[in-house]
This record gives C-alpha cells, sequence and structure tokens, in this order.
C-alpha cells in the first residue's frame, strides 16, 4: 500500500512507505517450489530412516529412540531438507576487516553442503553489501583505531569484573556522559552486549501486573527481555496506529484480566528501524499516543541511531521530535559506530535505579576499554567534536546513497520493502530456489549479500537485505546496481507492476502527491 | 545468429523452469526421478488427448449441429 500521511501536522516530511503485494502467480508458483521441496524431502527422510541413504545430520541414540522424538517438527524438517541444500550461503568465514569492501575464504562443499572444505584462495575485494556498517567506521586504520590502540596499551584489554565490582573505569564514566549528551537525555548507561541490554533490562522496568505492547516484528531480544519479566505481552500489527490505540483503549477500559484493577504500568516496544522490512516507527503517532493514554515508551534505536537524522541522532531527530517524549531510548553501538555493546538513555533517577537493580551491570563483565575508546572517538568524529567535519560528510553520505540505491532499485522494477530513507534495503525474492541462486549469482560477480529465508521471514516472503554504508562510493554502488539489474534478468526476480516515474526536481511540499503510475 | 539466441532463450527458459519448481536445488539423481516423474506424466496426458480427443470433438461437433439444426442422420444418438 502506497501512503503518504499528513494527518493533523504531526509529521513535519512527508513519510513514504510502501509494501507492495505479493503478486498472485509469484505466490502460487513459491508454493509450488514448496510443495516439491516437502515431497523430496519425505522422500530423503525415509530413504534415512531404512538406511538406503547415509545419516548426516544429528539423531537420537539407539536407546533414544522409545523417548519423545527430538527432531521431528516442521523446524527440524526444514533444517535437514531445505536449508542444507542452500547452507552455503550463510556463515560465510571472512579475513578482513569488514569495511565497504572485504575479503573472503573460498570454500567448496563435495557432499551438498553437508561439510565445506576450504580451497586455499582467498576472494579479495568483494563489495560488502551486508555489513551493518552505516557510517563506516568498520576501519582498520584513522583515528578510532589509533586511540583505540593507545587506550589498549594503557588499559589491556580485559576489564575483568563487572560495574557493580571492579569493572568500573573512569572510561565508562566518560562515555556514558558523552552517550548522555549525544542523545540529548538527562543520563546514560551502556553495556557490553546490545542483545543483553534489552533481555536483562526489561525484566527490571516492568514485572507482574504491568502490561506490553509489543510490535508484531520486534526483535528477538525484546520479545526475550518481555517474556522474562513476567508482564502480560499483547501484540499490535506491525507499525499499525489505530490496531495499538486498540489496544490501549482495551487495556484502560477493562484493566487487568481477571481482577480488574488497573495495570500497574503500560509499556509500549517499538524499534526505530526494522532490520527485516525496512521499516520506520510513526514516532510522532505512538508519542501522541503515548501522551493521551499514560503509558511509557521504550525505544529500541539498533539500526536507527547514527544512521537517520540530519546530524545522525536517530529517529527522533529525524521526526523532529524532542528526547523528552520517549522514556527509555535504548540503543546499540554494534551498527553505526563500529563497536560493541549497548546503551539505554533516559532521565537520572530511571539510570540510577538501572545501574542498582539491572541483571547486567549485577553480573555481566563490563565493556573493554579499547572498544569503549572506539565508540568515544566515532561519536565525537559524528557530532563534530573532533574538530573536523568528516562525521557529518558522513551521515549525508549515507543519505544520499539511500535515496540513489533505493530509487535504482525501484526505476529497475524489483519489489523493495521500507521506508524511503532507511539504510536497510529488503529485496523480494518469494522463490526458495532463488534464494541459494542469488546469494551464489552475487558472489561470482564479487558482491556478498545477506539473503534471508524461513524462520526470519513469513515462508513465502524471503528477501534478499542490502545495508547501506557511507563508505560506499558511488561508484561501488553503480558496480553493484549493475549486477544486480544482471542478476535480476536472469533470475526473473523484477515483480514489480507499479512504473515508478523519474524523480522530478521539485521541492517537497504538501502539495507532492505519489509518483508512481499503476 | 537466431539459431544461437534461440538456443540461449530456450536455455533461460529452462533455467526460470528449474528455479519454479526448485530442481535447481536437487542432487543429480533427485533431479532425474524428478524429470522421469514429470516426463512420463506429461507423455501419459498427450497420448490419452489423442487416443480420446478425437472422439469427444466428433460427438460434440454432431451435437451442435443436431442442436441448430435437424439435418442429419436419425441413427446417431444425440449426446446430452
Amino acid at each position: 500500500i502506497n501512503h503518504i500521511v499528513h494527518n493533523g501536522g504531526l509529521y513535519k516530511r512527508p513519510f513514504n512507505e510502501d509494501f507492495e503485494e505479493t503478486p498472485m502467480l509469484v505466490a502460487v508458483l513459491t508454493y509450488v517450489g514448496y510443495g516439491v521441496l516437502t515431497l523430496f524431502g519425505y522422500l530423503r527422510d525415509f530413504m534415512r530412516q531404512w538406511k538406503i541413504e547415509k545419516c548426516q545430520n544429528a539423531t537420537e541414540r539407539e536407546e533414544q529412540k522409545d523417548f519423545v522424538p527430538l527432531y521431528q517438527d516442521f523446524e527440524n524438517f526444514y533444517n535437514r531438507n531445505l536449508y542444507m541444500r542452500i547452507r552455503d550461503s550463510w556463515n560465510r568465514p571472512i579475513c578482513s576487516v569488514p569495511g565497504a569492501k572485504v575479503d573472503m575464504m573460498e570454500r567448496v562443499s563435495h557432499d551438498y553442503n553437508w561439510t565445506f572444505t576450504y580451497t586455499g584462495r582467498v576472494i579479495k575485494d568483494i563489495i560488502n553489501m551486508g555489513s551493518y556498517n552505516y557510517l563506516g567506521f568498520a576501519q582498520k586504520a584513522g583515528t578510532c583505531q589509533e586511540a583505540a590502540a593507545k587506550v589498549l596499551s594503557q588499559y589491556g584489554a580485559g576489564a575483568c569484573s563487572t560495574r557493580q565490582e571492579m569493572g568500573n573505569l573512569d572510561k565508562h564514566e566518560e562515555l556514558e556522559k558523552l552517550v548522555a549528551r549525544f542523545l540529548g537525555v538527562e543520563s546514560a548507561m551502556a553495556y557490553g552486549m546490545g542483545f543483553a541490554t534489552n533481555s536483562m533490562n526489561i525484566p527490571a522496568l516492568v514485572g507482574k501486573g504491568c502490561l506490553i505492547l509489543s510490535d508484531e516484528l520486534n526483535h528477538a531480544s525484546l520479545v526475550l527481555g518481555a517474556r522474562l519479566s513476567g508482564a502480560t505481552i499483547r501484540i499490535f500489527k506491525h507499525n499499525n496506529m489505530q490496531s495499538l490505540e486498540k489496544l490501549l483503549k482495551d487495556a484502560i477500559v477493562h484493566g487487568q484480566p481477571r481482577t480488574r484493577r488497573p495495570w500497574k504500568k503500560i509499556l509500549i516496544l517499538v524499534e526505530g528501524i526494522y532490520s527485516m522490512e525496512g521499516s520506520i516507527v510513526r514516532l510522532p503517532e505512538v508519542i501522541a499516543l503515548k501522551k493521551k493514554y499514560k503509558s511509557y515508551l521504550y525505544l529500541d534505536e539498533a539500526h536507527s541511531i547514527g544512521a537517520l537524522g540530519p546530524t545522525g541522532r536517530g529517529v527522533v531527530e529525524y521526526f523532529g521530535l524532542s528526547p523528552e517524549d520517549v522514556d527509555v531510548m535504548m540503543g546499540t553501538f554494534t551498527k553505526s559506530f563500529g563497536a560493541a555493546g549497548g546503551y539505554i538513555g533516559g532521565k537520572k533517577e530511571l539510570i540510577d535505579y538501572l545501574r542498582t537493580y539491572s541483571h547486567s551491570a549485577v553480573y555481566a563483565t563490563s565493556m573493554s576499554p579499547p572498544v569503549v575508546e572506539q565508540i568515544i572517538t566515532s561519536m565525537k568524529c559524528i557530532m563534530g567534536e573532533d574538530g573536523t567535519t568528516v562525521g557529518k560528510a558522513r551521515v549525508q553520505q549515507l543519505a544520499e546513497n539511500t535515496r540513489y540505491f533505493r530509487r535504482r532499485l525501484k526505476e529497475m522494477g524489483f519489489i523493495i520493502y521500507g521506508n524511503e530513507d532507511s539504510p536497510v534495503v529488503p529485496l523480494m525474492l518469494y522463490m526458495p530456489a532463488k534464494i541459494g541462486a542469488f546469494g551464489r549469482e552475487m558472489l561470482k560477480r564479487n558482491i556478498g549479500v545477506v539473503v534471508v529465508g524461513f524462520p526470519a521471514t513469513p515462508i513465502i516472503e524471503s528477501r534478499a537485505r542490502f545495508c547501506l554504508s557511507a563508505a560506499h562510493t558511488k561508484e561501488m554502488l553503480d558496480t553493484a546496481l549493475k549486477e544486480i539489474n544482471e542478476v535480476g534478468d536472469l533470475l526473473q526476480l523484477k515483480y514489480s507492476r507499479h512504473r515508478l516515474v523519474p524523480l522530478l526536481d521539485r521541492p517537497f511540499d504538501e502539495t507532492t502527491y505519489e509518483e508512481t503510475e499503476d | 545468429m537466431d539459431i544461437k539466441s534461440m538456443k540461449n532463450y530456450v536455455y533461460w527458459l529452462y533455467c526460470q523452469f528449474e528455479l519454479i519448481t526448485c530442481s535447481y536445488l536437487m542432487e543429480p539423481w533427485e533431479k532425474l526421478l524428478f524429470y522421469t516423474f514429470n516426463i512420463t506424466m506429461l507423455v501419459m496426458v498427450l497420448y490419452t488427448a489423442y487416443i480420446f480427443v478425437s472422439v469427444h470433438i466428433s460427438t460434440a461437433f454432431q451435437f451442435f449441429l443436431h442442436l441448430f439444426g435437424n439435418q442429419h442422420e436419425n441413427t446417431v444418438s444425440v449426446v446430452k
């Protein structure tokens, strides 16, 4: 559905999001493909059971065969019969820094992907369209690397303790003050692992008797944190504000399920950019709803911090809102800052509470000092405090790359999901054989892409996901686009039925209508 | 050059068939099994069509002729 939303002045800029419907013929043929593979899967399982073929996957021991079967569910069936056939597109070993170009070790399989052997050759300079390297800070030379090397020689590599015991270094305090200043919040706290930030801190914020309203397509870390907390979880449709409002109304009117008491807290869990769809959350509407129904908002900016907004401050700045409206701003340092770890920012009382009661602060080892220095240097670079304009140039380059790449792909006729401004570009493949074929053909042409299939996406909507980077030059993008065009023609991937009109040279204003013709 | 581009086109069509029915992913003996099954089915359908279609067409032709006018022999029974 294409729509540009200008409702009541909540949005200061057009919000172009597009999830084109699957063409009927493609859906039918995808099911045909899966049907054929399922039949052959049953045949192979039969042969493995009757020892006609050697069984190379994990099975129970002979003594355990009378117990509850472990490997009979659909996921394991899918794993042995479908995933194994295209397994060479994943877990590829790289042997250089994953910047704009990467080196990869070549491997072959002689028994149809059950085992791999390395040929010894290294494929050099593959254009890397899969790393979450949005601002190009995954480098092995430059100011970040020099600062991190200096801190490594001064502090060593390990902190050897938790934050609450002996692991609280002055570097961590400096980082937290810097993160709070970067986001525009009162205070922030940093953790060693982004997944653990979500899964260990949501239980500290909500408990039994609270309500969590979480988006359909939230990340596994948010789902795990919500389940561990013990609160009641209700799901609203992806980015659908009517669904969220209905749930909020029902929660306020009916209260808790049996006792009808009011909920202790209502927490809304959303993400800034959803990495499988490339969609951006409708933050102005969520904040308006939150204020109307007096609930709290937890925003996970894993992919959007550093990648959206005129100065890279994330989705809050992209919409021109105030960071004080979001109660808990969470993000990770893995994507745009080239390091590892996560942070939570918010009011001082909240962060002080988390410093005492979060599982991660009590039990998890604190961040390693060179990694902290990498974050400090890259964040200062983005803010412009190191005296150069490199950071601002990178943010602008990423925005330009995003717009250019998305427009060119849409003009070629591929189905691309997501918002116009998100640097995550999912290209729909649909058929299972095309997943494997796309990965292999792109590698033959020296471009590394990430293809995604069943457990991470619905079964017929498999896709190839491109992650753009500020380190990609226009020549690299043009080469990549040329190869994608070729592979698209070879594999017949141009399913789109909309024809995009070439972009006109006029500024966006309230009277701009959709620029597509059906 | 027409033959070469024709051959390329037919090869491309074969690749599309392979991708759609996922025989691109199968091992050679599975492909053999799959193609044998498909070709057998196709041959059986064509043979059935060859044997029966001519009879069906002539009876349908006579039925329509009877519907639009009574000019042929009464010995042929009308097929409802």
